[in-house]
């Protein structure tokens, strides 16, 4: 039981990131009909974002006197620095916004994300709108690796570790709550931390395209393209805007992503197809699907993962998601929430 | 597997050669060798000797790579009499005196393995095709080592394998070409085991967590047998994908399992993502069967200490070398520093211990080459097998004739609590003296009776 309940807290922050990333193909997709395989990369420039601001944080100065470690005449590593932030504001201000680092860096991250989305956009995506999606896709998964080198040139291969805030590093003990012994049922505080940024982000994507004007257009748009263009709306405008607030809605989910694992420059990758699985079985088109499909897949992938299972199915961990979309896609062939017409014509 | 064939007219010549070589006995002396025989693959023309360097250049080990290339420049500036001459200046050896080798000046061509084996072969394959290198040496992947390693045997070339831990390199797949200088899994198992043991006690369950694929198998497998020699137990052993970012779904089984102990079979950036998410869920605060949880990672390096950060503070692990060594151990390690020293001056950084074998291993074929006093790979493999050395910072070593491995010193490590900067991330707890890490050749780790090293090929 208590691992049952382990495995789910696990596919919940696990399928917050599918969430996150598939909400954002899927916002692409239906307002742009464009399939976007570069959004795995955006994933991972927030998260390097998060990196970015880390380093300027640290930036510093060396103190005069300090040591360093050598061998043989040689020294490395030069002396320890202080960073400027820590001389300016003081050891323990400057202390707490280093440690910060990373939920600061969501600050960073939005209008980076921003002008990396509608750079892409006007860029390169747009003029893909009317090439057939075989198109779309081969320049989107080019322009991924494209920035995933550049990413490499300047960050290196190596994952450069992003620790979370002080405050936030350690795990809550839920089996303590719930009358299990110490440390049956363990959860990281940054992990919820996740999850609940999740939620937050899921939501305020819904509400704004639930009940504001520009949301609505954008619906209406994503409806009928056409009826709202001779209706005299610059739709175009606003799809170029939805697709920087879903650049940003990645980007987020990288920087916040970056204390649970060490980010590398290949993060987005690993995130992009699973993620496309995820659209296909929550329904070309549909947000609510994405989010649900994302929650899904993550749960039932933590249950392949427990050691109880693959004993009864070798591999199962390897091939559940796969797995769960041929069966979805078998028997609802548009996904779990998917609506008629689209991609279909 | 269509990737053996080489050329049509190198199979032609390969054929006729290796008849030949059936037919003479082998009992030549190197001198002999080098007189009556120039009939081998890429027997250097001109005054120059082209050696190729195959590591990962792209990929996610391309910063492992991007060191070992560092190195092998090292080494060929040294053997080129450029520089300050770094290790030359203390191997036992005496016949490197800055003159290239042989006499020949010393040329390099680079590959990108990609730390994929076809890939890795091919362009293994185009530096020995097309830019007739006569060494390939490099890599830092199991997979790659034993698939460039039979490439190089077919082909007529000397392998000198960069870092690769599996058994099977000089296992079960050992080849007569090839040649390790890097430590191997059961070396990391038996090295371990005893600091194991005096700082964890004897009685404790294990959970291991094993990289699904050859080097996690051999690895799982060495420190399951040394540790339960010790009077452990393994509770569970889970294979978990290479593919693998979150490990947390295979980390919280853990907990619950009665272990006391988890080992982490895995490597770059697995072994980060695994060690990163076992601190976060608790692991290392948690008590289990009345003692503190401990976690393992029997193979560590820089790399990957840099990628899990301040997560790898108190995890014991073990190192073919550490950059410390000499400073720390004094002369037994001498060679050390200046190995360190060079490469310090010329990168700004202390190698690597990827570095460290591509550049003994590059010093290791040149000598071995002048005392045979000819390139030809079969006089080369004659050179090496049952040579003792000494100076290359592990201290007295041997290339046992039996499989083609080094035989030295294991250092074991603990990641630092404080490290000082980039580079101080680990220290150095003890080093397991080499006839406890030491096996016979027909150890059933590595293949038992039935692996063998066929016969050296020179190529055609």
């Amino acid at each position: 039981m208590d691992g049952l309940i382990l495995q789910i807290l696990n596919g919940l922050d696990k399928g917050s990131a599918y969430a996150l990333i598939a909400l954002g193909l899927t916002l692409i997709f239906g307002t742009l009909g464009v399939v976007n395989f570069a959004h795995g990369a955006l994933f991972m420039i927030g998260a390097f974002c998060a990196v970015t601001l880390q380093r300027i944080l640290n930036l510093g100065f060396v103190d005069e006197g300090a040591t360093s470690s050598s061998v043989g005449g040689f020294s490395f590593g030069g002396a320890q620095e202080t960073p400027y932030v820590e001389h300016w504001f003081g050891e323990a201000v400057g202390g707490t916004i280093i440690d910060w680092s990373v939920p600061l860096a969501i600050l960073f991250a939005i209008p980076v994300m921003m002008l990396v989305g509608i750079a892409m956009e006007r860029g390169l995506i747009k003029h893909f709108y009317k090439r057939p999606h075989a198109d779309q896709i081969l320049v989107t998964f080019g322009l991924a690796i494209v920035l995933q080198e550049v990413v490499k040139f300047y960050f290196g291969a190596n994952p450069i570790p992003t620790p979370a805030p002080d405050a936030f590093t350690g795990s809550f003990d839920f089996g303590v709550l719930i009358g299990y012994d110490p440390f049956t049922i363990v959860y990281p505080y940054w992990r919820l931390v996740y999850f609940v940024f999740a939620m937050v982000i899921i939501a305020a994507v819904f509400g704004f395209l639930q009940f504001t004007t520009f949301g609505m257009v954008v619906r209406a748009g994503m409806a009928d393209r056409e009826t709202v263009g001779l209706l005299g709306i610059d739709i175009d405008k606003r799809f170029t805007i939805m697709f920087a607030i879903a650049a940003c809605v990645a980007g987020l989910a990288g920087v916040m992503y970056t204390p649970i694992n060490s980010p590398n420059y290949h993060m987005g990758m690993d995130f992009l197809v699973l993620s496309f699985v995820v659209v296909v079985v929550g329904g070309m088109g549909s947000l609510p699907g994405a989010v649900l499909a994302g929650f899904l897949l993550g749960i039932l992938e933590s249950f392949a993962s427990m050691a109880e299972v693959i004993d009864i199915v070798p591999g199962i961990n390897q091939i559940i998601i796969y797995l769960v979309a041929i069966v979805i896609l078998l028997t609802r062939p548009r996904g779990l929430m998917g609506r008629k017409g689209v991609m279909e014509e | 597997m269509t990737s053996s064939n080489f050329t049509r007219r190198g199979l032609l010549k390969t054929g006729a050669a290796s008849g030949t070589v059936l037919a003479t006995p082998t009992i030549f002396t190197g001198a002999a060798w080098a007189e009556a025989h120039t009939g081998f693959t890429n027997a250097p023309q001109g005054d120059t000797v082209t050696l190729g360097f195959n590591v990962p250049q792209s990929g996610p080990y391309a910063d492992e790579g991007a060191d070992e290339l560092r190195a092998f420049e090292l080494a060929v500036e040294h053997l080129n009499g450029e520089g300050d001459g770094g290790m030359l200046n203390t191997f036992s050896s005496k016949t490197l005196e800055g003159n290239g080798i042989n006499g020949k000046r010393v040329e390099y061509v680079t590959g990108d393995t990609q730390t994929k084996s076809d890939a890795a072969r091919a362009s293994a394959r185009s530096m020995i095709e097309k830019d007739g290198a006569v060494m390939v040496s490099g890599g830092s992947s199991s997979g790659v080592a034993v698939a460039v390693q039979a490439l190089c045997q077919e082909a007529g070339i000397i392998f000198m394998a960069g870092l690769t831990h599996s058994n099977d390199t000089t296992g079960k797949d050992r080849k007569a070409n090839g040649f390790r200088h890097f430590f191997n899994s059961y070396m990391s198992g038996a090295a371990l085991a005893p600091i194991l043991a005096a700082q964890y006690g004897t009685d404790r369950k294990a959970y291991h967590l094993t990289a699904d694929y050859n080097w996690g198998y051999t690895t799982e497998q060495a420190v399951r047998e040394s540790t339960e020699a010790q009077g452990w137990e393994t509770v569970n052993a889970v294979k978990t994908p290479l593919t693998q970012t979150d490990f947390s779904s295979y980390i919280t089984p853990v907990l619950n399992s009665g272990a006391d102990v988890l080992v982490l079979n895995h490597y770059g950036g697995n072994m980060v993502n695994s060690l990163t998410n076992a601190v976060q869920f608790g692991l290392r605060e948690a008590t289990a069967n009345g003692k503190q949880f401990e976690i393992v990672v029997p193979l560590y390096s820089e790399l990957m200490a840099q990628g899990a950060g301040e997560n790898i503070a108190g995890i014991l692990g073990s190192q073919n070398w550490d950059w410390k060594l000499e400073n720390q151990l004094g002369e037994r390690y001498i060679g050390t520093n200046a190995f360190v020293q060079s490469f310090g001056n010329k990168y700004g950084r202390p190698p690597s211990q990827a570095a460290h074998t591509c550049y003994v291993q590059t010093l290791l074929y040149a000598d071995a080459v002048n005392r045979a006093g000819s390139f030809n790979p079969c006089a080369v493999v004659e050179a090496l097998e049952g040579f003792e050395f000494d100076g290359l910072g592990n201290g007295p070593t041997l290339y046992r004739a039996e499989d083609h491995q080094c035989f030295k010193d294991v250092v074991v490590v603990r990641g630092k609590e404080n490290p000082e900067n980039e580079f101080d991330l680990v220290e150095i707890v003890e080093v397991t003296p080499t006839d406890q890490v030491t096996y016979p050749p027909d150890h059933p780790q590595f293949g038992g009776g039935d692996a063998t090293l066929g016969e050296c090929n020179p190529g055609a």
